[in-house]
């Protein structure tokens, strides 16, 4: 494989805002001259089902998806999807995880369980993995919708691209009269990790 | 420009470029972006049909009247469309015509996972699969001007992955092409037996030309890797995936101008080559080609023909490289099935359908597909657009055959009864059914993401038009009155009152439900100030609340809780509630 294309795989629940989250990512990253490619799934899968987006950027990118253990960042936008989507980690990569439940039908019919001791499970397989209060952040700022923006923050740390400018492009992709709380938003989630 | 765009927003600006005047389509993932983009250009006239099938029969009388033309759909959408789809390709072009076939390997969203490349062979027209973004513009733009300048439609091939992935794109000017004039010729457009037959002879020599035409385009190129002895020839986004995994340790024939497949091209790459694959998804199509030239090769033998290819998956099979042990959990986490929305109107029809004995729903394709989930198990059938209607009478019938007593309900929505479920209701008023058939009408085409439909008095453009009244349409296909029962969701009793007379009426009655989709934004608005909150001390844990399947009602630490960012105030749960335990507060706006 290409070893200096880097990938990122967001994943989380239908709705919870990965695909804007992706999109301000590819933007920013296309503006520093990256060659980017990023795939995603619409549709049924959307209606609050798992989804999942691929974002790869480096000198020159092929494949828009991610094969499984390739992933240098996985973001998981919910505790649980970061369980189901762990195989795609890389030997060395980086797993960051919002601290938010969402409870699939089958738990809230009963019939499964919601497993116990996540962060336990991905901290023994995922050495390094950065639990964030993302929901809690948003709440914070009076928007619970802006989870995304701070998961993205969270990943422009991760991946040392925040000291790159991504004013434009945040202003580019947001709604203009949400755009000052999603990047208030981004930049608490550059700060709730160590720099 | 350097931008960044989705294979479909490239489809869309490379039509433009190439002066696309006239586009229809029918929303179907992973293809309604296309029209959606193309729509935000004043230039081109751009509709949503009622089906794929007028879609294309619109853009077929635009492209014979002199205009470029372009119809998209999904792959099962090139299904209805099929009617005009093959006889254009006799009638051939005036307008250069572009038919895009957004296929879906891995059915991230349809029913199933047909190869669409087959009707290019079956239908003998030239066919383009391009493998990014770039290629969806640059390969639309050239689409045209194959289309002319052979007189025959051409097929852009898209799938999932090339439709929804974002790539760097050069976009270019756009070429202002007049309508061509239009020459009376029935001996070429009116495609009567003895027209037809002589038109058949044409197509067979234009698939002559086209292949020589492929021998030579740059869309089929070869890149020969220095002492590698393996080959790979790949088309569509298998070609990335091989780039990926075989970056260099291999040499390339891409094969982008897919149908007719260049021969001698491919004869000479494969005797320079000692180990030769065949890089696709799906169905082994150009393998079928290649071997049937006597060439011998690997491809499905080895790589799957279900789901869609990886980079690790093409790397295994070629090389055998083994993918790195995965981390995995001990414990598989449970799934997470997409579901109804909270607030969705269609659980307030599903629900009592939920609770009633002998009755059989079949089902169609749309949003309403999710109520065969738990906890409602409403559906027993998806077939395809139509069917919930059709399928229903056959079902109905033979259960009286068999001496059951019970009833079918057919179940489609707004943008379905449109589509193709009219005619399933007339053939139900003409021949007797005793079948019932629901119309669940939430004002949208909501599953590919609220397209309008005629139902929603509004065109593609936004502009204002006329709403199609639904019950007065089914009064016109022959339903009595007293048979068509137009209820609101949201009241759970209103919707079982008509549930239960639909069951005992003896010929076939109808149900329409009113409600706007919950996720409309001027609904959103509407009801934002509307949330439902259960008082813990009346609360007795039942679980009723439960069955609806609402995913803001979870039960978390011994308590029922209502997220209160994900509910809409519909009120089902305060129905209900056998305690009084949940009450609704605000006001809709």
């Amino acid at each position: 494989m290409n070893s200096k294309t880097i990938n990122v795989l967001l994943v989380g629940v239908g709705g919870q805002g990965t695909i804007l989250a992706s999109r301000v990512l590819t933007e920013g990253l296309l503006s520093f001259g990256y060659d980017v490619k990023m795939s995603e799934i619409h549709g049924m899968a959307q209606r609050g089902g798992s989804v999942s987006t691929h974002v790869r950027f480096g000198e020159k990118v092929h494949s828009p998806v991610i094969s499984r253990g390739e992933a240098d960042v996985v973001v998981a936008f919910e505790k649980m999807e970061a369980l189901r989507w762990l195989p795609y980690l890389s030997a060395g990569g980086r797993l960051i995880v919002n601290n938010h439940e969402i409870f699939p039908m089958p738990v809230i019919l009963g019939q499964a369980e919601y497993p116990r001791e996540i962060e336990k499970t991905l901290s023994a397989a995922a050495p390094g993995i950065l639990l964030v209060e993302a929901a809690k952040t948003a709440e914070e700022l009076g928007n619970p919708k802006v989870m995304n923006m701070v998961l993205l923050g969270a990943v422009v740390r991760t991946l040392r691209l925040d000291c790159r400018d991504w004013g434009g492009t945040l202003r580019a992709c947001v709604p203009l009269p949400a755009a000052e709380v999603n990047e208030r938003a981004f930049a608490a989630g550059m700060n709730l990790l160590p720099g | 420009m350097k931008v960044i765009l989705t294979g479909n927003e490239a489809v869309a600006r490379g039509a433009w470029e190439a002066g696309c005047h006239v586009a229809a389509a029918y929303p179907g993932t992973p293809s309604t972006e296309i029209l959606e983009n193309l729509g935000r250009f004043p230039e081109v006239y751009c509709e949503w049909s009622p089906n794929e099938k007028v879609a294309l029969e619109v853009a077929s009388g635009a492209s014979i009247a002199g205009a470029r033309a372009l119809s998209a759909m999904k792959h099962v959408g090139l299904n209805v469309a099929a009617d005009p789809f093959f006889t254009m390709s006799y009638i051939g072009v005036n307008g250069g015509l572009v038919i895009v076939s957004a296929d879906d390997p891995g059915l991230s969203s349809s029913q199933n996972e047909q190869d669409n490349r087959w009707y290019a062979l079956h239908a003998k027209v030239p066919m383009l699969e391009p493998s990014d973004s770039q290629e969806c513009l640059d390969f639309t733009r050239a689409a045209f001007d194959i289309s002319e300048r052979f007189d025959t439609p051409v097929l852009l091939r898209l799938t999932t992955r090339i439709c929804h992935s974002k790539s760097v794109v050069e976009t270019g000017e756009r070429i202002e092409p007049p309508v061509r004039e239009y020459v009376r010729n029935p001996a070429k457009n009116a495609m009567l037996p003895a027209f037809a037959r002589q038109k058949h002879c044409m197509v067979e020599k234009r698939l002559e030309d086209l292949r020589e035409f492929g021998e030579s385009s740059p869309f089929n190129s070869v890149l020969l890797a220095k002492g590698a002895e393996i080959g790979v020839i790949a088309s569509g986004v298998g070609y990335q995936y091989a780039r990926e995994a075989l970056e260099y340790g291999a040499s390339f024939l891409k094969i982008g101008f897919s149908w007719p497949l260049p021969r001698r091209l491919i004869r000479e790459f494969a005797s320079k080559v000692k180990a030769l694959w065949i890089v696709e998804e799906n169905d082994p199509f150009l393998e079928t080609e290649i071997r049937a030239m006597g060439i011998s090769c690997f491809g499905k033998d080895v790589l799957p023909v279900v789901d869609e290819l990886t980079p690790a998956i093409v790397a295994q099979a070629v090389l055998g490289i083994k993918p790195a042990p995965a981390r995995e959990s001990e414990v598989p986490p449970p799934n997470r099935p997409p579901l109804l929305c909270p607030g969705c109107p269609h659980r307030g029809l599903f629900f009592p359908l939920s609770r009633k004995k002998d009755v059989i729903v079949t089902g169609d394709i749309g949003c309403y597909g999710l109520g065969s989930m738990p906890p409602l198990n409403v559906g027993e059938t998806t077939i395809c657009m139509g069917a919930g209607f059709s399928a229903a009478i056959g079902f109905q019938k033979a259960g009286e055959k068999a001496g059951r007593n019970r009833k079918v309900f057919g179940i489609l929505g707004d943008s379905t009864f449109f589509h193709s479920g009219i005619t399933g209701l007339i053939d139900a008023v003409v021949n007797k059914s005793r079948g019932v058939f629901v119309i669940m009408d939430n004002r949208i085409t909501a599953m590919t993401g609220q397209q309008e439909n005629p139902g929603s008095g509004r065109t593609l453009s936004g502009e204002e038009t006329v709403a199609l009244d639904i019950p007065k349409i089914c009064e016109a296909c022959g339903v009595k009155s007293e048979n068509i029962h137009v209820v609101d969701p949201y009241d759970l009793k209103a919707a079982g009152e008509a549930v239960d007379r639909a069951w005992e009426a003896e010929g076939p009655s109808v149900i329409v439900t009113t409600r706007p989709c919950a996720l409309l934004k001027d609904v959103q608005k509407e009801r934002a100030g509307l949330k439902c909150s259960v008082d813990e001390e009346r609360c007795v844990l039942c679980g009723a609340c439960l069955k609806l399947g609402c995913p803001a009602i979870t039960k978390r630490d011994g308590r029922i809780v209502i997220d209160q960012a994900a509910c809409n105030g519909c009120g089902l749960c305060v129905q209900v509630c056998p305690k009084s335990a949940i009450g609704r507060k605000g006001e809709a706006r």
